[in-house]
């Protein structure tokens, strides 16, 4: 009767879905619970690949909801770029979760740890996945909701003083989305992202279409954390549990940088000519400014956090240049970045077991308690500072070379020096932590945890090494998804020429919309 | 009916933006409040207004005669409203904890997350 195919793009949302449903009415069996969001986040990741590999091999693939066509109805659709991020964030996500199984205690657990992770992760892969920007929304909205379940576990004082921050940065956030939406739809009559792409071009006067253009860039902006909408991030991404400031630092900002690269290459692609210059200076300062926020530091997971803000202003410095290769050097970043956030704030959890805090003032001499854990940290770090043969060179050679190519000098400028400024933050949190002699009774160094949490660190440090050496297969990823979004043309036919049958094939309990 | 609509949005955006500039944690509450509901009605007037034409397709016809009322914006605002209220009574919820347990609703002075450093970084021995 038609294509299965098509049920593959369900598979990544609705697998943690029905995960999360399992472990919610198993609440209480804390390892059942553990076993479920194992396995669940693992089968996540298997779909996803298996809809790169039919990505890969067929082309950009959709399947309309509930039977109602693009452009009505809402569609799911992958091209490379979506189903490459589904895949690398479930597999760092298993990675995350392994870690948390040997770091989170008891009662974390049973305050519901796996349901929330499980409903992030569907959240995640829906906003990747999804063809329909009132869905992208909701999407956000998901995953809004259950990490501020996960950002107050523990409920210490400091981390409900950062929730309040980020949950009401957020909120502010997702509703100007939601004000963009709402005028985009109001100039052009549908919801359809691919639908979008042509209408937005067609229509007659430029003045509203920047104004939209300009909400997008302030909502996704704040979701991504570009400066000046960036503060709700180092105030927040420090104070939870380790695995979860480790998951939102890999995942959360990056669906926002996915988003505007999404918005701005199908939506608006040839418009919005103020965003993109506004979005230009905005990505410079965010690279430097979140390098030196991150150098003003004193406590390592704050400093880490600066040095995600910054991340964020290299990917979005490519996609203001816009070309091929700024766009391949924006998804190898994110690729990048998504693995080094999750290594640094794990390494961050396991400072804090064998050092006793996360202040830098009261770490020292950790390399004679953990040489491991100073091995992992340093590799990490060189590789978050763009340092060759590590994962973070490449991205930012093809960044710069992009730069020069059109005469963006502002972002060539931005990108080295934030490069050196974090190079130098690195080699002076590594000196300080691990090499200064810790003084005269001093606490002791206490262990940095078991095998699992150095073996979870381990497979994410190795990646970065690997892609680094051998980057040519994570270059092909990103060179066509580069390619995908300058000529959106395959993904659009995908969503709006679904066979009016394969869209009868079914319904997939997975979408919010009543 | 859409400019009286435009300007009752562009009221309750206004006096929304008013109260999330203040520092207190009520006022904010507030503010997103009435910024939700003005997002809510802005999506109700880019439908388009039609009065006493209810979207119904007659019997034969497969797609709908001209001027019918657009359903689509109160789906969306819908399913606005659930997630809207949801959060809405988050909020609240974290607001009050955060009150209990850091005894101030004053955004400037919560600080604890983000002590303001009398501490050098690297204080102790020099490297």
């Amino acid at each position: 009767m038609s294509d299965w195919s098509a049920w593959l793009v369900v598979w990544p949302v609705a697998i943690p879905l029905m995960g999360a449903a399992l472990a919610v009415a198993l609440w209480g069996r804390e390892r059942t619970q553990i076993t479920i969001g194992v396995l669940a986040v693992a089968l996540q990741f298997i779909a996803s690949l298996a809809l790169l590999q039919h990505v890969w091999v067929h082309g950009p693939l959709a399947m309309a909801m509930g039977g109602w066509s693009a452009p009505f109805g809402i569609a799911l659709a992958a091209d490379t770029l979506g189903a490459g991020l589904t895949v690398v964030a479930s597999a760092v996500a298993l990675v995350i979760l392994v870690y948390s199984v040997a770091d989170t205690r008891a009662d974390h657990w049973k305050a519901g740890l796996v349901p929330l992770l499980l409903a992030l992760m569907m959240g995640v892969a829906g906003a990747f996945l999804t063809a329909d920007i009132f869905n992208l929304y909701v999407w956000f909205e998901v995953t809004l909701i259950s990490s501020f379940g996960l950002i107050v576990m523990g409920g210490r004082r400091e981390q409900l003083d950062g929730a309040v921050k980020y949950a009401f940065l957020n909120l502010l956030a997702t509703t100007i989305l939601l004000i963009a939406i709402a005028l985009l739809y109001g100039m052009t009559g549908t919801l359809s992202i691919a639908d979008l792409s042509g209408k937005v071009a067609a229509l007659p006067d430029d003045p509203p279409v920047e104004t939209v253009a300009l909400l997008f860039l302030v909502s996704l902006g704040m979701k991504a954390a570009l400066f000046p909408l960036h503060f709700w991030l180092p105030a927040a991404y420090h104070t939870p549990l380790p695995t979860v400031s480790a998951i939102f630092a890999a995942l959360l900002t990056k669906v926002g940088v996915y988003s505007l690269m999404r918005v701005f290459m199908v939506v608006f692609p040839d418009s919005a000519e103020i965003a993109r210059d506004v979005m230009i200076w905005v990505a410079v300062a965010t690279m430097i400014l979140g390098a030196l926020g991150a150098l003003a530091e004193t406590d390592i997971r704050r400093v880490i956090s600066y040095t995600v803000v910054s991340g964020v202003g290299v990917m979005v410095g490519g996609l203001a240049i816009g070309t091929e290769t700024a766009l391949l050097g924006t998804t190898f970043y994110v690729i990048h970045s998504i693995v080094i956030s999750a290594a640094l704030f794990m390494a961050a959890g396991m400072i804090a077991r064998a050092g006793g805090g996360t202040r830098i003032a009261d770490l020292a001499g950790l390399y004679k308690g953990s040489p491991f854990l100073a091995v992992a940290f340093l590799i990490a770090g060189l590789s978050l500072a763009g340092v060759p043969p590590l994962a973070g060179f490449w991205p930012k050679v093809y960044l710069v070379q992009a730069g020069l190519e059109v005469g963006a000098y502002g972002i060539v400028a931005g990108v080295l020096i934030s490069g050196f400024l974090t190079l130098v933050l690195v080699g002076r949190t590594f000196a300080l932590v691990f090499w200064r002699e810790a003084p005269e009774g001093a606490r002791a160094i206490g262990p940095d945890g078991g095998p699992v949490l150095k073996g979870a660190l381990a497979v994410l440090v190795v990646a970065t090494f690997v892609i680094g050496i051998y980057s040519a297969p994570v270059v092909d990823l990103s060179l066509r998804a580069a390619g995908d979004l300058l000529t959106p043309a395959a993904y659009i036919e995908a969503v709006l020429g679904l066979p009016q049958e394969a869209a009868n094939l079914g319904a997939s309990g997975t979408e919010a919309r009543p | 009916m859409e400019t009286t609509l435009a300007v009752l949005v562009g009221a309750l955006f206004a006096i929304s933006v008013y109260l999330l500039l203040s520092s207190s944690l009520i006022r904010l509450i507030l503010g997103v409040f009435v910024l939700g509901n003005a997002t809510h009605l802005l999506i109700f007037v880019t439908g388009r207004l039609t009065r006493e034409s209810p979207p119904l397709i007659d019997s034969g016809l497969k797609v709908a005669e001209a001027g019918i009322a657009n359903p689509l914006p109160q789906a969306l605002i819908l399913t606005a409203i659930v997630i809207s209220f949801s959060l809405f009574a988050f909020l609240l919820v974290l607001s009050y904890r955060a009150y209990q347990s850091l005894g101030t609703i004053d955004t400037d002075e919560m600080r604890v997350a983000e002590p303001e450093s009398g501490t050098p970084a690297m204080r102790g021995r020099d490297v």
